[in-house]
């Protein structure tokens, strides 16, 4: 009796607590949206002046920010570099997750593959970095394929095991039942095996999505010469032309943040069930 | 006599697929690291001539006043950073997974932090930090609000320290969630009837089921907040008076445009040494726990 009463009551205490508690979470971006939409003339010095709501709601900080960080362009750059990482990473990563996660227990080979790329996983960027930037001029890379290329080594560790555990749950006869019908195992990896690991695709895929669009490390060392940088990283190129003007540089933040959090408003579900998955699979 | 000849070939499509990341493994961290290494025996200045100079390097690393300085801000912001990342998202965790209203939105409010990048947060509090928290520090006279935190020495890494951790528990807390989930509910109805204590519930029940996740967490923190960079560019470019400046963002300053090509790239090994130290004390502890229980 008391045991199902326990369970039907809803904590409304701590429903109230938890609901107050957003405003940690929310204030920091109300406050950004509440500056973006004013004149520079409206900020007066008290906290009314930054937190209270404009007198009319201007765009005019966001065009003149689109305007200096060249938005369209830097966007673009920004989802070219996210989604090529993305489809390298599946295809690099799944492959060689799949091959190490079918081998390692009879070859030492690919147990010492596992173990040499997950290793990856604790090296700093920070010793990477300075012979990277040397490394890539020299190939002729320090631009966006450069970039690329280094996101899709950056996060193979966490992918390669993400893959390779994923293949334990993947049952054998599959393959077998292929394989009795004379299907290679190249052509049954594409057609049975790499469709099978859905579910991890799109954990690998939101995991990538994630680091690569927030990055500025990569793109700042590597790229610093080039027009093109990404959405993040012309926040910082141009802080010196936002000067003191908070108004336009928030409406700048602002832009570089809406992308990411439309992309969350619709894959909320995926995101938060592949952070968790990938937390207990890894 | 069929069967080894299929197996073989087999075999050698798993060489082919595992062949691209090998090379761009190789090429791509191994490579550097060597590279990275090499240079750290060097007096490099990222241009011109060098020489080797042995153990010059790591030596001055220990006497040198800024590195030690930087090592130690980082120990601090990590250290303290970790602590208060997992208390907080245990807390937070258990109200998200127990009877409430609303439970797919707040987890959804409270998951927001971690989506957004660092550098761009940490403008957008550091604009709270100057401007808004001085205003009511006067309004309401505590003392040390009344200037931005940010300019001042003894308090600027809270600073960096408050950011980091807004950004991290929204991570550890979606583990932590998917932790209490894995613990069956007949476990706590079995405790509801012998009449335990809240307490008493959490570290005979919850605390060792979640040892898993916490061990999990705790690496990752770690890490992470070892490696801080993006909001030490954005909240104090490692000032003032060098007080919150990271070891990787004394690298990258020094390193790349300050001519310590050589003397970083010594620091830079032994961080990758401190990384690799931490990650194995921790799953160490956390290991022998599990153990006991």
């Amino acid at each position: 009796m008391i045991k199902a009463k326990k369970v039907n009551n809803t904590n409304i205490l701590l429903t109230i607590i938890l609901i107050l508690g957003c405003v940690t979470v929310l204030f920091p971006l109300y406050m950004a949206i509440m500056i973006a939409f004013k004149n520079p003339s409206e900020m007066t010095n008290d906290v009314a002046g930054a937190l209270g709501f404009p007198s009319h709601w201007s765009f005019a900080n966001f065009k003149e920010a689109m305007r200096i960080t060249d938005f369209w362009r830097t966007l673009g750059n920004s989802i070219f570099i996210t989604s090529t990482t993305i489809v390298f990473s599946l295809i690099v990563h799944s492959m060689a997750g799949y091959a190490i996660g079918r081998s390692m227990a009879r070859k030492k080979s690919f147990k010492f593959a596992y173990f040499y790329i997950v290793s990856g996983m604790f090296v700093p960027f920070a010793i990477l970095m300075m012979p990277l930037v040397k490394e890539t001029a020299q190939l002729g890379i320090d631009n966006r394929l450069g970039v690329i290329l280094l996101y899709v080594v950056f996060y193979m560790p966490m992918n390669v095991m993400l893959y390779s555990g994923y293949l334990k749950n993947v049952p054998l006869a599959m393959e077998e039942a292929a394989d009795i019908d004379g299907a290679s195992a190249w052509r049954t990896y594409w057609t049975i095996i790499f469709p099978m690991m859905k579910p991890m695709h799109a954990t690998v895929a939101v995991l990538t999505a994630l680091g690569t669009w927030n990055d500025v490390m990569t793109p700042l060392v590597i790229m610093s010469g080039t027009k093109n940088t990404t959405l993040p990283l012309a926040q910082l190129n141009f802080q010196s032309q936002f000067g003191t003007n908070y108004n336009l540089a928030f409406a700048s933040y602002l832009l570089a943040l809406i992308p990411i959090l439309i992309f969350y408003v619709i894959c909320q579900k995926q995101i938060i069930g592949g952070i968790a998955n990938g937390a207990v699979k890894g | 006599m069929k069967t080894t000849k299929q197996i073989s070939s087999r075999d050698k499509t798993y060489l082919l697929m595992i062949l691209p990341a090998i090379i761009l493994f190789v090429a791509f961290n191994t490579i550097p690291l060597i590279t990275g290494a090499v240079y750290s025996f060097t007096n490099y200045k990222g241009y011109g001539d060098f020489s080797f100079v042995g153990l010059r390097n790591y030596i001055d690393l220990f006497s040198d006043e800024r590195v030690r300085n930087s090592y130690l801000f980082t120990f601090k912001y990590a250290i303290i950073g970790t602590i208060l990342i997992n208390l907080l998202s245990i807390l937070l965790a258990m109200g998200l997974n127990s009877k409430i209203k609303g439970k797919t939105v707040l987890r959804g409010i409270y998951f927001i932090p971690n989506i957004l990048g660092g550098l761009i947060i940490g403008y957008i509090f550091g604009f709270f930090f100057t401007y808004i928290l001085p205003a009511v520090g006067k309004a309401v006279h505590i003392g040390f609000l009344e200037n931005s935190i940010l300019a001042d020495e003894k308090y600027a890494w809270l600073g960096v320290l408050i950011v980091g951790v807004w950004q991290a528990v929204a991570m550890n807390t979606i583990i932590y969630i998917s932790g209490l989930q894995t613990i069956p509910s007949d476990i706590y109805e079995a405790g509801m009837v012998d009449g335990v204590t809240p307490w008493k519930k959490f570290t005979k029940l919850t605390f060792p089921m979640l040892l898993p996740f916490i061990s999990i967490n705790l690496v990752l923190s770690t890490k992470n907040m070892l490696m801080v960079f993006d909001q030490i560019v954005s909240l104090t470019k490692g000032g003032p008076a060098q007080s919150t400046e990271s070891i990787s963002y004394l690298i990258y300053r020094n390193g790349m445009d300050g001519g310590q090509f050589g003397f970083q790239s010594a620091n830079a090994v032994l961080f990758f040494i401190v990384i690799v130290a931490f990650a194995i004390i921790q799953i160490k502890i956390t290991g022998k726990k599990e153990e006991q229980l």
